[in-house]
């Protein structure tokens, strides 16, 4: 058995019931380590053939959650959810914090493979090297905390019968919340009660199958490395540069909601029509002072803890409960919906993570509520009740049935630019320019129009992730598809992955897996093999919708000149974005459309994507 | 000869980092093993984490329960030691424990109860390194207030300690969660 890994994979089919261990070879898993790249082999060998067709809610998707070589060694904890997306139909990496991954390891699994549909809600219960598919009736249609809540009692009490002993943990949960039930594409796959793995909305991939939840109990040791006190000494490292990382560590990225605004005019405000505000209401300091319970909270081995939780204990949103709310999060269920006081924020955000709706879709899809109405386009009569910028009580309320798929709920569950495009049929207005996507997919709450945020700006244009604002695209050093591709490969967050500690990231890679592997063989060969993986999926893409290399753009909205604050007036240059994309295609070995080249795909060992890439090149 | 210590505990301030967990596996077992650590956190609700390990009650009620005397103390820290080779693996001690704190290991099955690391425990480490301070080493007291210092108050079960800090954070909407 290779280092780090605990060797096989649980591969459940909820159609027959059955449950059995796939073993990779290790060859398999130095090529694709673990995670998105592998969740890109496997989703490719088994589906590419026929991925035009394959409806990512049909029977025939297949549902990953894996875990990969440095988790739970790496400080930080992540798993990495994978499947045909819903909003790109195209293979995503979306990854979300917890302890999921470390009780899956323990319990002998580096990853869930699952297949097929269930007649009823099911949960699959992995533990110690076996697994079983259980009744989840019960726990279909509960909310986030519900869940867990329930999950926990009836798996700790079914332990303490059968094996005594000893109290027994909580076990690791991924689950999902009624908006993945009820199949909306902005769902996300939850952990923890408020930590998503939002992008791709494999929440309601999720759903389809009927799985409510993937539950693990694991009392085995984390697999163990190939070099222990050499792995030590690189965590040691990475862990020491970690704590030096105060900002993060005392605001996480809570201390954004003002200076995303204020400083570099590229927070969504009222739906991106600004992204320019002065509310210091919104500033770190007041959600501290007002909301946070808890300065820090992480997950299993995290010397970041980033994290904070927050709850509303009086007033109107009394008993709302979510994290910081972190930045993303104070931008899209805040800012976005015009809300700039951190109890609406927290109250919104908290009705998002007990319905297991992805922060930055679902937000996203308000907002966009919140511009037709505003446009008059959309009335209080066909909402059912006003929709006034800054009124967090009814976003609140549109967000809840935007998870059960009420009345326009329904419409909205689509994500923002499927909705546009019923809306569009529906009334003959054209909403296109103002849904703030790329390929489907929502943007993360970071603009391009001031060119002081997000660098390059050809960053959501040319990323193989969608919109993510994390794994983006344009460059291949520091935060990019590159990078982050690796942090969700070897399954770690990326926000404890530093450009000055990249050679102990590397050196803690060979003495876990004792293989020979470096920084420079993920970054010419590894790194593009999983990203042309992603890219053909993305091409190929349908049933409902098929993108094209001019997809590979902003939205509308990121070309239209900012019109307040410092920097009014300045817009995206949208020369310089096909400038950037064309010379980030080139390093990638692609062509000026994103096609890689015949020569790309051989030396990176995929002459199969031939049959793709080949009829799209011009 | 050290003086006996004690450590202190602040749940409210646990940031679940379970950095204590990793730190006291790597001692104990040479392995990450979050399931044979002397400390373990529970997460019964998220973001209520408790870092459940020995209070070192005054009585000891699990030294007495130990059908073939494998517990004793350990004079010089006051920690609970286990005699390995003796120990049965009955698990009395763990219904012993007000708190339910030793378990069976999940590999020999024996009883592991903390050991304060022969004096310097390395969770406190941890703890500190972060600036959670929610570990302190203090010195055990030996004042005589009501005969014996309370140290067994501190010996709750998970769920015990959860409520409490449930209803600190979320008021009235504690009784939804727990």
């Amino acid at each position: 058995m290779t280092g780090g890994y605990a060797g096989k994979v649980l591969e459940a089919d909820l159609t027959s019931q059955r449950v059995r261990d796939i073993v990779f070879d290790e060859d398999v898993l130095r090529k694709y380590l673990g995670g998105r790249a592998l969740a890109a082999k496997i989703l490719w060998d088994r589906l590419g053939d026929k991925w035009g067709a394959i409806d990512p809610f049909g029977t025939e998707n297949i549902l990953l959650a894996l875990a990969g070589p440095l988790t739970g060694y790496y400080p930080g904890m992540r798993i990495c959810v994978s499947g045909k997306s819903p909003l790109t139909n195209s293979i995503i990496g979306s990854t979300g914090a917890g302890e999921f991954p470390l009780e899956l390891k323990c319990a002998g699994y580096d990853g869930v493979i699952v297949t097929g549909k269930a007649d009823a809600p099911v949960y699959l219960y992995v533990e110690d090297g076996q697994a079983e598919i259980r009744d989840a009736t019960h726990l279909w249609g509960k909310d986030g905390k519900q869940t867990v809540k329930l999950i926990n009692k009836e798996v700790i009490h079914d332990l303490e019968t059968r094996r005594r002993g000893r109290m027994w943990k909580e076990p690791g949960i991924l689950y999902i919340g009624p908006a993945g039930e009820t199949q909306t594409r902005v769902a996300g796959v939850i952990l923890k009660w408020t930590h998503a793995c939002g992008y791709g909305g494999y929440g309601g991939v999720m759903g389809s199958k009927h799985l409510k939840a993937i539950v693990a109990k694991g009392t085995n040791p984390v697999p163990e490395p190939v070099e222990m006190e050499d792995t030590l000494r690189q965590v040691q490292t990475i862990t020491a540069r970690c704590f030096r990382n105060d900002m993060m560590r005392r605001w996480g990225t809570g201390f954004a909601g003002y200076e995303v605004g204020f400083y570099t005019s590229s927070e969504p405000v009222r739906n991106w029509q600004e992204e320019w505000h002065d509310e210091r209401s919104f500033g770190g300091d007041e959600f501290e002072r007002r909301v946070w319970q808890k300065r820090y909270w992480g997950d299993y081995g995290c010397p970041t803890t980033c994290l904070k939780v927050a709850a509303v204990n009086r007033g109107p949103f009394k008993g709302a409960i979510t994290d910081n709310p972190d930045y993303e999060i104070q931008a899209y269920m805040g800012t976005n919906l015009g809300i700039f006081e951190p109890e609406g924020n927290v109250y919104v955000a908290a009705i998002g993570d007990d319905m297991g709706l992805c922060g930055i879709q679902g937000g996203n899809v308000l907002g966009f509520a919140g511009e037709l109405y505003q446009r008059r386009i959309w009335t209080e009569e066909d909402i059912g009740f006003p929709l006034e910028w800054g009124d967090a009580q009814a976003f609140g309320r549109l967000a809840e049935m935007v998870a059960k798929r009420e009345g326009v709920g329904d419409i909205l569950a689509e994500g923002s630019y499927r909705a546009a495009l019923k809306i569009r049929e529906m009334t003959g207005v054209d909403v296109l320019p103002y849904v703030v996507h790329a390929k489907g997919m929502a943007i993360g709450a970071h603009g391009t129009r001031s060119g002081l945020d997000y660098e390059p700006i050809s960053a959501y244009a040319s990323t193989v992730q969608g919109a993510d604002h994390t794994s983006v695209g344009g460059q291949i050093d520091g935060p990019s598809d590159m990078m982050w591709g690796f942090a969700d490969s070897a399954v770690i967050c990326g926000f404890n992955l530093f450009d000055d500690t990249m050679e102990p990231v590397w050196a803690m890679l060979r003495a876990i897996t004792g293989w020979d592997v470096t920084g420079e063989e993920w970054k010419t060969v590894m790194g593009p093999r999983m990203l042309a993986i992603q890219r053909a999926s993305l091409l190929v893409g349908g049933p409902d919708h098929v993108w094209t290399p001019d997809d590979d753009d902003n939205p509308p909205r990121f070309y239209e000149p900012l019109p307040s604050g410092p920097l009014k007036g300045k817009t995206t240059d949208r020369a310089q974005v096909m400038a950037d994309k064309t010379a980030y295609y080139a390093l990638l070995g692609w062509d000026a459309r994103g096609i890689p080249t015949r020569e790309t795909l051989k030396t990176l060992g995929v002459d199969r994507l031939e049959a793709v890439f080949g009829p799209l090149r011009q | 000869m050290c003086a006996k210590i004690w450590i202190a505990r602040d749940y409210a301030n646990c940031s679940g980092c379970r950095r204590c967990e990793i730190a006291c596996a790597l001692k104990h077992e040479g392995k990450i093993w979050p399931e044979a650590s002397r400390i373990r956190v529970f997460m019964l609700v998220p973001t209520l984490e408790i870092p459940h390990f020995c209070t070192q009650c005054d009585d000891a009620p699990c030294i007495s329960s130990c059908p073939v005397a494998a517990l004793s103390w350990d004079p010089e820290t006051g920690a609970i030691l286990v005699d390995t080779e003796g120990c049965t693996g009955c698990g009395d001690c763990v219904d012993a424990c007000p708190g339910r704190v030793p378990f069976l290991h999940p590999a020999t099955n024996k009883a592991v109860i903390c050991d304060l690391c022969g004096g310097d425990p390395e969770c406190v480490k941890a703890c500190t390194e972060g600036g959670y301070n929610v570990l302190r080493v203090v010195e055990r007291s030996t004042s005589k207030l009501g005969e014996v210092p309370s140290y067994k108050l501190y010996a709750k079960t998970p769920e015990e300690a959860t409520v409490g800090l449930a209803y600190r954070f979320y008021g009235e909407t504690a009784k939804e969660l727990v």
